[in-house]
């Protein structure tokens, strides 16, 4: 079985809740003690229909005030895929959620009511989506029975959107017209819209094809840990634990460790169930090298002919998270693989409004759910690749030093300006 | 060569990842062992996170003094295969010293009071990192909490104030006296978690399997009759029976129902657990049962 990581997302009343809601219900993920405290809730305040939505409400805050506050994580699976739904709440303010919620999904629902139409939040939501390099784009759009089942509207709907989705780089885009509240076309098709020729959004969530998704081609391998157990059992060995991050490790092959510069072969890749020939993305393994070479955490086995850039200088796209705006000339811990550094704000190149995608030049600081291309100096150099090539050696976070806290988000850039 | 990769193997390389991350990154790690279900595939994945090392940080179990025999035996002599200290912090112990007042209402539970004598240990032993098995689909509240989830010098948990977590990119920077949970098995189902003691051939205590049982009714709760519980006296619906039931979490004994069913392996309950109609939490957990916010109200104040 497969495992299949989506978010969702869409404006508040679009339906989001009542959807997730149904997928769970209707592949039978909902128990009967969850069902009879949402049915209870739902009376309590006064509801005339058992309200789905509910089931997703996770904080006494936002059943208090009827709005998700933060990115929940829900989960269910049919015989053929196991799916992780990060829940990604619609408001004006929480770029920041949806951000997070893509970062680790390999599919992206937006969701549209079919009476407005495509809106503002639509178009941020799959810019965001796209800035994400998530693969797979679903727009669902919703209450077509309060548009009686038109194909007319749906047509026009889909027609706006793909007129917007020109300006983005989207590989896969796939339209359903459903009703999460009634269940037309979440997990069967539906009766009412047999213009449709598509399948169902369960039905699509289980077929996409998501395999190639990852970077199977540049080897990257960061360490995460030496291993030197220094044991009777183990007396010599010496190790390097880490997950791929890309390409394929193989025994035998001829490596490169960075920042050394220092080539060896791989000769041998470990794991607690045995040795295995070779390992790829996401696997966790720890891998020993012919020669024993000077390797410390943060350090990245690679190709000699195909290494990740190194540099100190380096441009990302980045999401500001804080409240305290980002500013030139701000220092920051920044964490990239598994390597802290500290970075420079050297120069905040544009701020982007995520609504027309219009460049403001004249931007000097991001604000709150910001993004914008920032140049930074980090404190050593980074080894990474472009974050359109690789999610993993193209992320990096960014942390307060003062508080600690998660402060931004950052996608690299190819070198340069 | 296809380079797929399967749910489990996906679950698993993810909660290595955490720990090798925490083990790294943090001077005193812990891990929270009970011996139930979940605490075994965590401990389990720290073993093989380390390996070949042995594990670098010793277990603790919070102790209620309510306990099932057959999981204490099973903590005991897991913590001695591993070859790994196992601290206990005893609820007992702080009710004995005063520190704590158990509720003398009947069928009280020492659930809550087990956030003062955890507090206690991870100051303590200033542990900077504990291991938890909590997972996200248990509970609405922990729907929400990060894989590494910050504590501030109380413990307390602030849901609202979360740090962001993306990629996986963990933030576990704090200052002294704060520490964070930690919860690798956060992406896993309880379906998940069987499937995987199936394939990795776990053992778990007896107990998880179909046993033969006296126990009596209280409410929707089908509970032991015992030490710990036993059917109140002129209360006609708590007649004691004898039937074939399991476990399906195993916590304060007082507190903890079984569910009747004859899976008595993995894979028997693995088909029951594809079929259930009742949450794990619902089933067999009669503290949760109270109140919608149960459960975040005893996170924030630093519980588990
Ligand atoms: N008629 C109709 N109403 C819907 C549909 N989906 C959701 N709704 C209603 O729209 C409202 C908002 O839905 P909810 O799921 O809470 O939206 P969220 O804010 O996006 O999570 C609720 O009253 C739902 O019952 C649908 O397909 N058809």
């Amino acid at each position: 079985m497969e495992l299949l990581r989506l978010a969702t997302a869409g404006s508040v009343d679009d339906g989001k809740s009542t959807l997730i809601g149904r997928l769970l219900y209707d592949s039978k993920q909902v128990y009967e003690d969850q069902l009879e405290s949402v049915e209870r809730t739902s009376r309590d305040r006064g509801d005339d229909y058992v309200d789905l939505a509910l089931l997703t409400d996770g904080l006494r805050a936002e059943r208090e005030q009827g709005i998700t506050i933060d990115v929940a994580y829900r989960y269910f699976s049919t015989p053929r895929r196991k799916f992780i739904v990060a829940d990604t709440p619609g408001h004006v303010q929480h770029t920041r959620n949806m951000v997070t919620g893509c970062s680790t999904a390999d599919l992206v629902v937006v969701l549209v009511d079919a009476r407005a139409g495509i809106t503002e939040q639509t178009r941020r939501h799959a810019f965001i989506a796209t800035l994400l390099r998530t693969a797979h784009l679903v727009i669902c759009v919703n209450k077509m029975d309060l548009v009686d089942y038109s194909q007319q509207r749906f047509d026009e709907i889909r027609d706006e959107f793909q007129d917007f989705a020109a300006r983005l780089e989207i590989p896969d885009l796939t339209f359903i017209p459903i009703s999460a509240l009634r269940g037309d076309n979440v997990v069967e098709r539906s009766g009412e819209m047999s213009w449709h020729q598509g399948s169902s959004l369960l039905h699509h969530l289980e077929d996409v094809h998501i395999a190639s998704d990852r970077n199977l081609i540049d080897l990257r391998f960061p360490i995460q840990r030496v291993v030197r157990p220094r044991s009777a059992e183990h007396r010599d060995f010496r190790g390097y634990a880490g997950q791929v991050a890309g390409g394929v490790l193989e025994v035998g092959h001829e490596v490169l460790v960075l920042p050394s510069g220092f080539t060896t072969t791989i000769e041998s890749i470990e794991t607690p169930d045995g040795a295995i020939d070779e390992a790829f993305p996401p696997m966790s393994v720890v891998v020993r090298l012919a020669d024993e070479l000077d390797i410390s955490r943060g350090d990245m086995i690679c190709r000699p002919r195909n290494q990740p850039t190194t540099g100190q200088d380096v441009s990302a796209m980045v999401c500001w998270m804080a409240e305290a705006p980002m500013r030139e000339g701000a220092k920051l811990a920044l964490k990239h693989t598994s390597r802290w550094v500290r970075a420079l704000v050297r120069d905040v190149q544009y701020r982007l409004d995520v609504n027309t995608l219009h460049r403001d030049g004249g931007a000097e600081e991001l604000g709150l759910n910001d993004i914008g291309r920032v140049a930074l100096r980090t404190t050593s150099p980074l080894f990474y690749d472009e974050y359109r090539r690789n999610k993993a050696t193209g992320s990096f976070i960014l942390v307060d030093e003062a508080t600690n806290v998660t402060v931004g988000a950052g996608m690299l850039l190819h070198p340069g300006p | 060569m296809t380079y797929k990769i399967s749910h489990l193997d996906a679950l698993e390389s993810e909660a290595v990842h955490v720990v090798r991350e925490v083990v790294s990154e943090f001077e005193r790690p812990a891990l929270l062992f009970s011996g139930g279900k979940d605490s075994a595939v965590l401990l389990h994945l720290a073993a093989k996170a380390c390996w070949p090392q042995p594990l670098p940080f010793p277990l603790l179990h919070v102790d209620t003094g309510h306990n099932f025999p057959e999981v204490l035996a099973f903590r005991d002599a897991r913590a001695a295969e591993l070859g790994v200290r196992l601290l206990v912090a005893s609820v007992q112990e702080a009710i004995d010293r005063g520190e704590v007042v158990e509720d003398p209402a009947p069928g009280a539970t020492r659930n809550r009071l087990q956030t003062h004598s955890l507090l206690q240990a991870i100051e303590q032993h200033r542990f900077d990192a504990v291991f938890g098995g909590g997972r996200r689909d248990e509970e609405k509240a922990r729907a929400k909490e990060r894989v590494f989830s910050f504590r501030d010098e109380f413990g307390q948990w602030d849901p609202r104030g979360q740090r962001p977590e993306l990629w996986s990119l963990y933030n576990g920077r704090h200052r002294p006296g704060e520490h964070f949970r930690i919860f690798p098995l956060s992406n896993w189902t309880e379906l998940d978690v069987w499937q995987y003691v199936e394939r990795e051939s776990l053992t778990l205590p007896s107990i998880y399997f179909a046993h033969r049982r006296e126990v009596f009714r209280r409410g929707s709760m089908l509970l032991a009759v015992g030490p710990h519980t036993a059917p109140r006296e002129r209360v006609p619906d708590e007649e004691p029976f004898v039937t074939t039931v399991r476990y399906r979490t195993v916590g304060d004994a007082t507190c903890t129902a079984a569910v009747e069913s004859v899976a008595a392996t993995p894979a028997e309950i693995i088909a029951e657990t594809a079929v259930s109609r009742i949450s794990e939490r619902g089933a067999t957990r009669a503290d949760d049962r109270f109140s919608e916010a149960a459960m975040e109200d005893r996170k924030r104040e630093g519980y588990f």
